[in-house]
C-alpha cells in the first residue's frame, strides 16, 4: 500500500437524527485497489454512512476526502464526477430503457453530452456500452428491456453503470442482497477481479459473512454508529467484542472459520 | 387603523370556508392518496343544495338545518362517487386520478346549470347574524364574526376526532401505511369511503356556509379549487393544521392584496407561495413524500426511433394531409388548421408528460402566452406576421422559464397543482389587467397577412409548422437530452448518482415544452384573429391532457393521434349538443377507467404481442414490487 494520499479518507464522521446517533465519529481510510467491507448488525449505521460518502446525505460533522479533495456535503452528481461509482441496496435503474441504453445514459453524462438535443442516441457510445456489458458478462442482454431483467442481472447491470465513468472508487451498498448463493459468489468474484485489474478501491456493506471473509482485504465493524473494530479478516474474526455483539450470536460463518483455519 | 383591522377580520372570515374545503382535500389525500379535483364541485353542490333548502325551509331552525342537511346530502353523493368510480382507480397513476376527478367536475358544472340555471343565485341572510357590529365607525357583518369563530372550532373538532376516536386512530394509521392497516384486518374499503365522506362533507359545508356572503354561481368550483390548491401547497398536503394556517395566510393576502395591487391581487399570493416553495418545498407543515409511483400496470415497450418504412409512411400521411385544400371547402380547412395547431399543443405537453414524467395541469398558460405574445407584437409594436410568429412564442418561453424554475422543484401531484395554480394566475392577469390585455374583451383584429390569409395557405402553414415541431420534439426524445429527461422520470436516485443535474434537465424540458406550446398559441391567434383569456384557461389545459391520454401517454406518437381524434370529436360535439361539458366529463372518466393505454398504446401492444409470439413483458408494477 502506498503511503501517499489515500483514495478515500474519512475523519470523525457523525450524523444524528433527533436524539439518535446514527453514526458517531467514524474514521477510516481506503487505498487504491483495496477492497474494504463495512459490516454491522441492522441499524448499525452502515447505510447512513454510505449515503454520506456519496453525498446522498449531509453529515453533521466530520470530513470526507476523495483523492485529496474534500467532498463533505457535496451533491451526489459532483462526487460522481470525481470518479466515485455507486450501486444501491435496492437497484436503481431505468426500467423503460433497454440494458444498453441504461449504460449509454451514464456514458453520455460522463462525456458531458447531456444537452445534445439532436444526435440520435442509438449510435452514441454504443461500442463502449457493449464493452462494459461484456465485462460484467451481459453481452447478450443489450437489447432487452431493463424492466424484464431478473434481480441478479439488475445488480450486474448496476455494476456496469457504476463502471461507466472509469471510477477510482466504488461504493456498493449490499451488492449481493436478494441474490441466490451462487450468484453472490459470482458477482463478488467479478467485482474483485475488476477492482484488482483497474486498481479501483471498493467499499461495500454486506450481511453475508462468506462473501465478506472471502473478498475483503480489510473489514470495518460498525455497531450503534461507532466503529468498534477494523483490521484484516483474521483480526476481526478474533476480536472478542465483535464476536460478542455480532458474529458470536449466530452461525454466521462456517465452522472452518471458527476453528481459526486460514481463510 | 380601524379600517385595516376590519379588513383583517374580513380576511379571517373568508379563511373559514377555504379552511373547510382545504382540510377536506387534505384528509382525503392523506388516506387515499387521491388529490380530489372534484372537491370544488362538491363545494359548489353544497352551496346550490343549501340554497334550494333554505328557500323552502323557513325560520332559524330551517336555515341552519338546511346548511347541515345540504352538507350531508352532498356527502352522500360523495359516497356514491367513491364507491362507483374512485374504488376502481385507487391503484392507477395519480395523473389518471386527477383527470377522472376533473371529469367529474365538468359533469357537475353542466348538471348544475341544467338544474339551477345559469344565473347567479342570491341566498338568504343567516337568521341571528343579519346585522353588523360597529367598530370605531366601521361595520363588521356579524356573520363574519360567526365564521371567524367557526374555523378554530372545526380545527379543534377535527383534532379531537383524529386523536381521541378509534376511527381517527385508524385513519392516522392508514395515512402512514395503508397496506399495514389492511393487513391488520381493518376493512379498508369502508375506511376509505368514510374518509371520503368526511372530506366531501367539509367541502359542502364550506360551500353552504358561503351563501349568506356570496352569490351562488356555476363557476365557483374552479375558483375555489385553485385557491385550495394554493392553500395545500403552502400548508402542506395532508396536514390539517397546515391547511388552517395557510387558509388564513392566503385569505389575509387576498384581503390586503386588494389594497396594494387592486387589479392583480393574486400576484401577492403567488409571491408568497413561491417563497414558501423555495424554503420548504413540501409546504409549511407537510412532510416530504415518498417518490411518486410510476404508471403501474402498463406494459413497457421500449421506445424506438422510426424505422425507414415507418418514416416513409409518416411522410406519405403528411403528403396526404397536404392534399386537403384540393378536395374540401373553407370550413374543413379551418378545422384542419385548428387540428394541426392542437397537434403542436398536445405534442408539447406530451414531451413534458411522457418523456419527462411531469404532468402539467396548466400547460395552456404557455399556449396562451404565445398567443398574447403575437397580439402584443402585432398590435402594439406593429411588426410583420412572420416576425410575430417567430418572436411571439418567446413569451411562452419566458413564462415557462419563470414558472418552470419553481415547478420542477416538485413532482407528482404537487407539480400538477402548482402548474395549475400558475396557469390560473396567468389567466387572471390576462383577465384583470384590462389596460394591457383588454381583459375579457381580449385583443381583436389579428388577421394573417396576404400570403397566409386564404384558408388553404393558412392550413398549409399550420400543417408545415406542426410537422416541423413534431419532428423536432421526436428528435429531442431520442437524443441524449431526451434520454437524460427519461432517466430523471425513471429513477431520480440513479440519475443524480451518475452526474445528471436532474432539475436543470427538467427545467430545460419545461422551457422547450412551453416554447413549442407558444408556437401553437401564436398560430392559434392568427387562426382566430383574436386572443382571449380563455386561450390560457383550465379547460384548454385539460383538453391537452385528454389528448395525450387518449393517444397514449406511454407511447411516442400518442399525442398526434390523440389530438386529431379528440379535436375532431370535440368540434363535432359542440355543434351537436349544449351539454358538451357533461359529455366530455363522461368521456374522460371512461378513458381513465376502461381505456388507460390510449389509442396508440393499444395498437402498439397488439403489434408487440404479434411480433414477440410469447408475451414476455410483465407489468412494470409487478417488477418494481418484486424488486423491493
Amino acid at each position: 500500500m502506498s503511503l501517499g494520499v489515500s483514495l478515500l479518507a474519512v475523519e470523525g464522521l457523525s450524523k444524528s437524527y433527533g436524539g439518535i446517533h446514527a453514526v458517531r465519529s467514524v474514521s477510516f481510510m481506503l487505498q487504491a485497489g483495496e477492497i474494504l467491507a463495512l459490516i454491522g448488525p441492522n441499524g448499525a449505521g452502515k447505510s447512513t454512512c454510505f449515503d454520506m460518502l456519496n453525498g446522498q446525505n449531509v453529515p453533521d460533522s466530520g470530513r470526507i476526502t476523495v483523492m485529496g479533495e474534500e467532498t463533505t456535503g457535496r451533491k451526489p452528481r459532483d462526487v460522481w464526477r470525481l470518479g466515485v461509482g455507486r450501486t444501491f441496496q435496492i437497484t436503481a435503474t431505468y426500467p423503460t430503457m433497454t440494458v444498453r441504453e441504461n449504460i449509454q445514459v451514464a456514458l453520455v453524462s460522463h462525456h458531458r453530452r447531456l444537452y445534445d438535443l439532436w444526435s440520435p442516441m442509438i449510435g452514441i457510445e454504443r461500442g463502449e456500452a457493449d464493452r462494459l456489458l461484456d465485462l460484467v458478462g451481459m453481452a447478450g442482454y443489450a437489447e432487452r428491456p431493463c424492466g424484464e431483467l431478473a434481480y441478479g442481472d439488475l445488480k450486474r447491470l448496476e455494476l456496469a453503470i457504476a463502471l461507466a465513468n472509469h471510477p477510482k472508487l466504488l461504493l456498493m451498498d449490499e451488492p449481493t442482497a436478494g441474490m441466490a448463493p451462487r450468484e453472490r459468489v459470482e458477482l463478488m468474484r467479478l467485482t474483485a477481479k475488476i477492482a484488482r485489474e483497474q486498481s479501483i478501491g471498493v467499499l461495500f456493506t454486506e450481511h453475508d459473512m462468506d462473501v465478506v471473509f472471502e473478498h475483503a482485504d480489510r473489514i470495518l465493524v460498525l455497531n450503534r454508529g461507532s466503529l468498534i473494530a477494523q483490521g484484516s479478516p483474521a483480526e476481526v474474526r478474533a476480536n472478542r467484542e465483535v464476536q460478542a455483539i455480532y458474529l458470536g450470536e449466530g452461525l454466521l460463518y462456517d465452522a472452518r472459520h471458527r476453528e481459526g483455519a486460514p481463510a | 387603523m380601524a379600517f385595516y383591522f376590519v379588513q383583517f377580520l374580513t380576511g379571517l372570515a373568508s379563511a373559514a370556508s377555504l379552511f373547510l374545503v382545504a382540510s377536506g382535500l387534505s384528509i382525503i389525500f392523506g388516506v387515499t392518496r387521491i388529490v380530489n379535483f372534484a372537491h370544488g364541485a362538491f363545494y359548489m353542490l353544497g352551496a346550490y343544495v343549501a340554497f334550494s333548502l333554505t328557500e323552502r325551509l323557513s325560520g332559524a331552525f330551517g336555515f341552519w338545518g338546511s346548511i347541515v342537511v345540504a352538507a350531508v346530502v352532498v356527502a352522500a353523493i360523495g359516497v356514491f362517487v367513491e364507491m362507483v368510480l374512485l374504488r376502481r382507480i385507487y391503484h392507477a397513476p395519480e395523473l389518471f386520478q386527477l383527470l377522472a376527478t376533473f371529469g367529474l367536475t365538468l359533469m357537475v358544472e353542466d348538471l348544475v346549470v341544467l338544474i339551477w340555471g345559469p344565473d347567479d343565485l342570491v341566498g338568504r341572510r343567516a337568521p341571528g347574524f343579519k346585522g353588523a357590529v360597529d367598530f370605531f365607525g366601521q361595520n363588521i357583518p356579524s356573520y363574519d364574526l360567526f365564521l371567524i369563530a367557526l374555523g378554530p372550532i372545526v380545527l379543534g373538532a377535527l383534532w379531537l376526532l383524529f386523536q381521541r376516536t378509534r376511527w381517527g386512530i385508524l385513519v392516522r394509521a392508514a395515512t402512514q401505511d395503508r397496506d399495514m392497516v389492511a393487513a391488520l384486518g381493518v376493512n379498508q374499503k369502508w375506511l376509505f369511503t368514510s374518509v371520503f365522506a368526511l372530506g366531501v362533507f367539509l367541502a359542502a359545508l364550506g360551500g353552504a356556509l358561503q351563501i349568506p356572503r356570496d352569490a351562488v354561481h356555476h363557476a365557483m368550483d374552479l375558483r375555489i379549487i385553485v385557491e385550495v390548491f394554493v392553500v395545500v401547497v403552502i400548508g402542506g398536503l395532508g396536514s390539517i393544521l397546515g391547511a388552517f394556517v395557510a387558509a388564513v395566510l392566503v385569505s389575509e393576502l387576498n384581503a390586503f392584496g386588494i389594497l396594494v395591487f387592486p387589479t392583480i391581487s393574486l400576484i401577492l399570493v403567488f409571491l408568497v407561495m413561491a417563497v414558501v416553495l423555495v424554503v420548504r418545498p413540501w409546504g409549511l407543515f407537510g412532510k416530504k413524500e415518498a417518490p411518486a409511483r410510476r404508471t403501474p400496470g402498463l406494459t413497457v415497450i421500449p421506445w424506438r426511433p422510426l424505422s425507414s418504412v415507418e418514416r416513409l409512411a409518416s411522410l406519405a400521411a403528411l403528403a396526404f394531409a397536404a392534399m386537403l385544400p384540393f378536395v374540401s371547402g373553407n370550413y374543413a380547412l379551418n378545422v384542419g388548421a385548428e387540428i394541426a395547431i392542437f397537434v403542436i399543443f398536445a405534442a408539447s405537453l406530451h414531451f413534458l408528460m411522457a418523456v419527462g414524467g411531469l404532468a402539467s395541469f396548466g400547460h395552456a398558460a404557455y399556449f396562451g402566452l404565445g398567443a398574447y405574445g403575437v397580439a402584443f407584437l402585432a398590435k402594439i409594436a406593429g411588426l410583420p406576421m412572420i416576425v410575430c410568429l417567430l418572436l411571439g412564442p418567446l413569451l411562452g418561453a419566458a413564462g415557462a422559464a419563470v414558472f418552470g424554475a419553481f415547478a420542477v422543484q416538485l413532482s407528482g401531484v404537487y407539480f400538477a397543482m402548482l402548474t395549475l395554480a400558475f396557469a390560473q394566475i396567468v389567466w387572471s392577469i390576462a383577465f384583470q389587467w384590462v389596460a394591457v390585455t383588454g381583459g375579457d374583451n381580449g385583443i381583436l383584429g389579428l388577421w394573417p397577412e396576404k400570403w397566409a390569409a386564404s384558408p388553404s395557405h393558412f392550413y398549409w402553414l399550420a400543417l408545415g409548422v406542426s410537422a416541423v415541431v413534431v419532428s423536432a420534439l421526436r428528435l429531442i426524445t431520442f437524443s441524449p437530452f431526451g434520454y437524460a429527461l427519461r432517466a430523471m422520470r425513471d429513477s431520480p436516485l440513479r440519475s443524480e448518482s451518475i452526474g445528471i443535474n436532474g432539475k436543470r434537465i427538467q427545467w430545460t424540458a419545461f422551457i422547450i415544452a412551453g416554447t413549442t406550446a407558444g408556437i401553437g398559441g401564436a398560430l392559434f391567434a392568427y387562426l382566430k384573429g383574436s386572443v382571449f383569456p380563455d386561450n390560457m384557461g383550465i379547460s384548454l389545459s385539460v383538453d391537452a391532457l385528454v389528448m395525450v391520454l387518449l393517444g397514449g401517454v406511454e407511447t411516442v406518437p400518442g399525442a398526434i393521434f390523440g389530438a386529431i381524434v379528440y379535436k375532431a370529436l370535440n368540434i363535432w360535439l359542440v355543434s351537436q349538443t349544449d351539454l358538451s361539458k357533461l359529455v366530455l366529463g363522461i368521456f374522460i372518466v371512461l378513458i381513465v377507467v376502461v381505456f388507460p393505454k390510449g389509442i396508440v398504446g393499444v395498437v402498439e401492444s397488439v403489434m408487440h404481442r404479434r411480433r414477440t409470439a410469447a408475451p414476455k413483458a410483465a407489468p412494470l408494477s409487478a417488477k418494481m414490487e418484486g424488486a423491493q
